[in-house]
């Protein structure tokens, strides 16, 4: 059966499965005994077996995915509970059988503590968050957040478990009145139920909050998609966090917060009738609690009202006042076609909440050195009935110190042929969903390609074909949505909807023309510069050879003094000055910031003094006194003060603000899971 | 070439140090300096119909010192004089190469060298011959001696006898400045001038002893004939009133090889009145040929896009106005291919000696 060839398609051995077992009796299994070895398989063991869906690939990957877990947990339950967030993450060389821990480099065992200063969990629902795949909040509901399926930090257990063998331990605390809870959980793979190895209460330092702390094999390694690039990231987008981050080799990075003022809560939506695929329909109907088809429509959809719900009904030709469970079959079909051919209003957008064009700009501004930022956020859109915002930033250039320092450098004077060296490095992306950097995949992702459609050459930045545009750039994309399609569980591409990809280009093409103008002002102004200086140049040499013309008898002075006055005149020298000059500003820029070698212009934030190596804070901030917003100011107030900065920064886990505590109540019960 | 003897010394330096009087006259008045060049293309040069040469136009061109896109041509303006003027005093020659090395250097107190490849200095160099009216033989500015000629002809070159019919079958080597003050005709027995496009087939026609059985000079360019090779072959037309026959490719470079030979080129169209032979006569490759010497369709080469855009540019060149002009190329472009001359020997190896060429002497079939 099995000629010439090992060879054989899943279909072939299906269908020579099912042929009577006349040819080879040996190979046949009876259907009684296939039947017996048929049986349950658990999520947790299928993903035992499959941990490349979730993002546990590599070594490397592991460690990354499972300090991301963690991360976007405890930013998900913060914000949720209105806290600011104070993440503290902690990668340490693990220690093995009491020898010496080796060079971080080197090491395969890594501990991963994650500290944030949340609302806690309750005790009672720690292990299942833990360890039971596929529990948690953010499932059920259609709203927007970090995680979506509750499989992450469970599956970070796992992989510890599997890896290691030791348990997660988790200490969490709701207030300062209630006790820390100290937890070691493990999966059962088989029962996908939590297995509790140790439970006590115990005294815990920290007020608020919850710490995991994970054993696992991995590997750390700098550089492009490391936990470094990781952590930086999450500060760029998340610049309402404070973020420490404690490196395997012993050194400490602060990310400071620069926005004192959490994102608005997005709100939770019903589905849009455009999203629903027909079996969703179907489970829908089954499970609806409204008695007719009409109230069905109207009460589970969002954007549906009775009319356009009898107007559904009447397209599919069905009785309004039938009971939702009686329709299937081909009713069930009609109905879907019907919602599909009615016009509906697109979702409402308050359920997403963009980072923001200021705060982009901000972290942009905080992390990445350069001479240019600009930033958009793009008006909502719709894919498949899932509202989406797509955000767009732009960090320009090598910062000012070091466009400075470049001139200098002594230059050998060019042969034939050579030319003067220019770097040819691409534009980096850095994605992200719904804040969460999206560090692998690039180029399965959308945003990607969208940056290679987009036609950079019009904003005056080279491109070759089918490459991203090169030039010290990093381009920024966000997309918040209340379902952001991946390509794959692990969540490291998103899915190439025209819808989408459309939205990219054009937040792109904005952030573009921004960086044109300013790269077309900067060009005026050093050309302008050159023409002053060429001129300078050329009389020197155009003097030399006159006078080798003339035999010498030249009064070279004279003629040299001659020229340089004409120059002088045709140049304009005010005029010159003035298009020199840096009294621009990004005037007709919104959202951007430039920055020259005297500071920074535009809506730039004063960075806490924490970063002495990035660009330094200007002496005399330009617009303090146009800065209307009362919590800008306060920031202004932080920078002059490096230490009561940092006085204020280290009071705020302790003393929550009303608002915050109100929240914290009403959130105790919150399910801090993906 | 180190004996050049300009007859009257001082002439063409003083030409040249005008360059640098404009720019000290002008900076006296507190002026921009200028060079006013005249224009070097199709659109300021003219046909002559009546004398058949292209003539350059009156139109100007103000190359300004303090202009940012001008300033550096300016500059290298003037060095390129100053060398010019420095061959001049010391009495040599030189090539076009060499005045780009001679002028290269990096400007004080920056990494910017004053030019950046040949390409810069070459158009330069012929900007003043233009503007200044001054030949390039005159400025002792030398190319390649890209061209070799064959036949009862003899010369004094610095004073040796050459015999181009004793030379062989390789002939002499021609040098690039042929003025009478450097090379001297002393005899020439031949009927014609045959100038060849193609140094193989020049080779054919040399090593097959043509020129002595139909008693003619052998001349070739290798591809676009020098200015050395085009004077040369003037100045056997001129002062030996012989004809001159053009025998190049069957393609849109072949034909215009021919109309440079006849009325001049564009580019140096000043240079037409010395250059040109406005008698000379295409002899082949026609585009009628194929059919009528039997070659077969398969040894052309199809047109490219680049010879379809440039045949066409013929077409409206006035000089190719004749109809019989405008039959050839149209014809050509018709067919689609175009035909080496080496393709003749798809037929015979010797068939360029024995069987074409003798016919189409014979027949006379050749276009003016």
């Amino acid at each position: 059966m099995i000629v010439g060839g090992g060879l054989v398609s899943k279909r072939e051995m299906a269908t020579a499965l099912a042929k009577p077992p006349t040819s080879e009796p040996k190979v046949a299994v009876s259907a009684a005994e296939m039947g017996a070895r048929q049986r349950d398989i658990s999520v947790s063991e299928f993903f035992t077996k499959n941990r490349h869906l979730l993002g546990f690939d590599s070594p490397r990957k592991a460690l990354l995915t499972c300090i991301k877990e963690a991360v976007d947990n405890a930013l998900d339950a913060a914000e949720e509970a209105g806290i600011l967030p104070d993440v503290v993450v902690t990668l340490e060389v693990a220690p093995s059988n009491g020898d010496a821990p080796p060079p971080a480099s080197q090491a395969t065992r890594f501990r991963v503590t994650v500290i944030d200063n949340g609302p806690g969990i309750v005790r009672q629902q720690i292990p299942p968050i833990f360890a039971k795949l596929l529990y948690g909040s953010k499932f059920h509901r259609l709203r927007m957040s970090r995680g979506q399926q509750g499989i992450g930090i469970s599956a970070a257990g796992m992989y510890a478990q599997l890896t290691t063998g030791k348990p997660v331990q988790i200490i969490s605390r709701t207030s300062a009145r209630a006790a820390a809870h100290y937890f070691e959980v493990q999966i059962d793979t088989k029962k996908n139920e939590p297995r509790i190895f140790e439970s006590k209460k115990i005294d815990w330092d920290h007020q608020r909050g919850t710490q995991v702390t994970l054993e696992i094999e991995g590997r750390y390694q700098k550089g492009r998609a490391s936990v470094d690039e990781f952590l930086e990231q999450v500060a760029i987008a998340n610049p309402h966090v404070k973020l420490v981050y404690h490196t395997p080799e012993g050194e400490t990075r602060e990310y400071p917060r620069t926005i004192d003022e959490l994102p608005p809560q997005p709100r939770e939506i019903k589905p849009h009738p455009y999203g629903i695929e027909f079996g969703i329909l179907l489970r829908m109907l089954h499970d609806t609690r409204g008695h007719s088809l009409s109230g069905f429509l109207a009460g589970d959809f969002s954007r549906v009202s009775s009319t356009v719900a009898q107007e559904i009904c009447g397209t599919a030709k069905l009785s309004p006042n039938a009971r939702p469970r009686n329709i299937h079959g081909t009713d069930a079909e009609a109905l879907y076609k019907a919602i599909q051919a009615t016009k509906i209003m697109a979702p409402p957008s308050n359920c997403i909440s963009p980072i923001g064009e200021k705060a982009i700009l901000h972290g942009l501004y905080k992390q990445i050195k350069g001479e240019f930022y600009t930033a958009v956020t793009r008006p909502p859109s719709v894919y498949r009935g899932n509202p989406f915002i797509i955000e767009a930033g732009l960090a320009y250039g090598k910062g000012p110190d070091q466009a400075a320092a470049a001139p200098e450098a002594p230059a050998a004077p060019l042969a034939e042929g050579e030319q003067a060296e220019e770097d040819n490095e691409l534009a980096r992306v850095i994605r992200y969903a719904n804040r969460v950097p999206l560090l692998y995949q690039q180029s399965a992702c959308a945003t990607f390609k969208a940056a290679l459609e987009t036609a950079w050459r019009n904003y005056g930045v080279a491109q070759s074909r089918g490459a991203l545009p090169a030039g010290p750039m990093v381009v920024f994309v966000h997309m918040a949505s209340v379902w952001v399609p991946f390509t794959s569980e692990s969540k490291e591409a998103i899915a190439d909807y025209d819808e989408i990809r459309k939205e990219i280009k054009l937040a792109m093409q904005e952030c573009g023309r921004r960086l044109g103008v300013f790269l077309r002002r900067r060009e005026r102004a050093k050309s302008e510069f050159r023409r002053r200086n060429i001129f300078e140049l050329y009389i020197e040499e155009v003097v030399e050879a006159c006078a080798r013309l003339k035999g010498g008898k030249l009064p070279k002075e004279k003629l040299k003094a001659q020229l340089e006055k004409i120059a002088m005149k045709r140049t304009g020298g005010e005029r010159t000055d003035a298009i020199l000059g840096r009294d621009r500003g990004p005037e007709g820029l919104p959202h951007s910031i430039i920055v020259t070698s005297e500071g920074p212009e535009g809506e730039a934030p004063a960075l806490p003094g924490a970063e002495p190596s990035a660009v330094a804070p200007p002496e005399e901030p330009r617009q303090e006194p146009e800065k209307p917003a009362p919590r800008r100011g306060k920031a202004k107030g932080k920078a002059k003060g490096k230490a009561k900065g940092k006085a204020k920064s280290k009071a705020r886990p302790s003393r929550p603000t009303k608002k915050a505590k109100r929240k914290l109540k009403a959130s105790k019960r919150s399910k801090r899971k993906r | 070439m180190a004996q050049a003897k300009p007859k009257k010394p001082g002439a063409v330096e003083k030409k040249l140090i005008s360059v640098a009087d404009a720019v000290i006259t002008a900076a006296d008045r507190s002026k921009d300096p200028t060079l006013s060049i005249p224009v070097r293309s199709l659109a300021n040069v003219s046909f002559n119909a009546k004398r058949g040469i292209i003539e350059m136009g009156k139109r100007k061109q103000a190359r300004t010192f303090f202009n940012v896109g001008m300033a550096k041509k300016f500059m290298q303006t003037v060095l390129v004089a100053d060398a010019l003027s420095e061959l001049q005093r010391a009495d040599l020659t030189t090539s076009l190469r060499e005045i780009y090395y001679r002028t290269k250097h990096t400007m004080k107190g920056s990494s910017e060298n004053t030019f950046d490849g040949q390409n810069e200095s070459d158009p330069l160099i012929e900007d003043l011959e233009v503007s200044l009216a001054a030949l390039r033989e005159e400025l002792h500015v030398r190319a390649e001696n890209a061209g070799s000629i064959v036949g009862p002809v003899v010369f004094g070159d610095d004073g040796d006898r050459v015999d181009c019919a004793r030379l062989g079958k390789g002939g002499y080597s021609v040098p690039s400045i042929v003025e009478p003050d450097f090379i001297e005709i002393r005899r020439c027995t031949a009927d014609f001038v045959l100038l060849v496009e193609k140094g193989t087939q020049w080779n054919r026609l040399s090593e097959d002893k043509f020129w002595r059985r139909y008693n003619c000079v052998l001349l070739t360019g290798n591809g676009q004939p020098p200015r050395g090779v085009r004077r040369l072959a003037r100045r056997l037309h001129e002062e030996y009133k012989i004809p001159v026959y053009v025998l190049v490719d069957n393609d849109p470079w072949g034909y215009y090889i021919y109309s440079v030979v006849k009325q001049g080129s564009i580019n140096l169209a000043f240079e037409s009145e010395r250059m040109a032979i406005p008698k000379a006569k295409f002899i082949g490759l026609s585009s009628a040929d194929p059919d009528a010497y039997g070659l077969p369709r398969n040894v052309g080469i199809k047109l490219n896009d680049k010879d379809i855009g440039r045949a066409k540019e013929l077409l409206k060149y006035r000089w190719f106005d004749k109809k019989p002009w405008q039959e050839e190329i149209k014809r050509m472009l018709a067919s689609g291919l175009k035909y080496e001359l080496d393709a003749l020997a798809n037929k015979d190896f010797r068939y360029l000696t024995k069987t074409y060429l003798p016919r189409k002497l014979k027949e006379r079939d050749w276009l003016d």
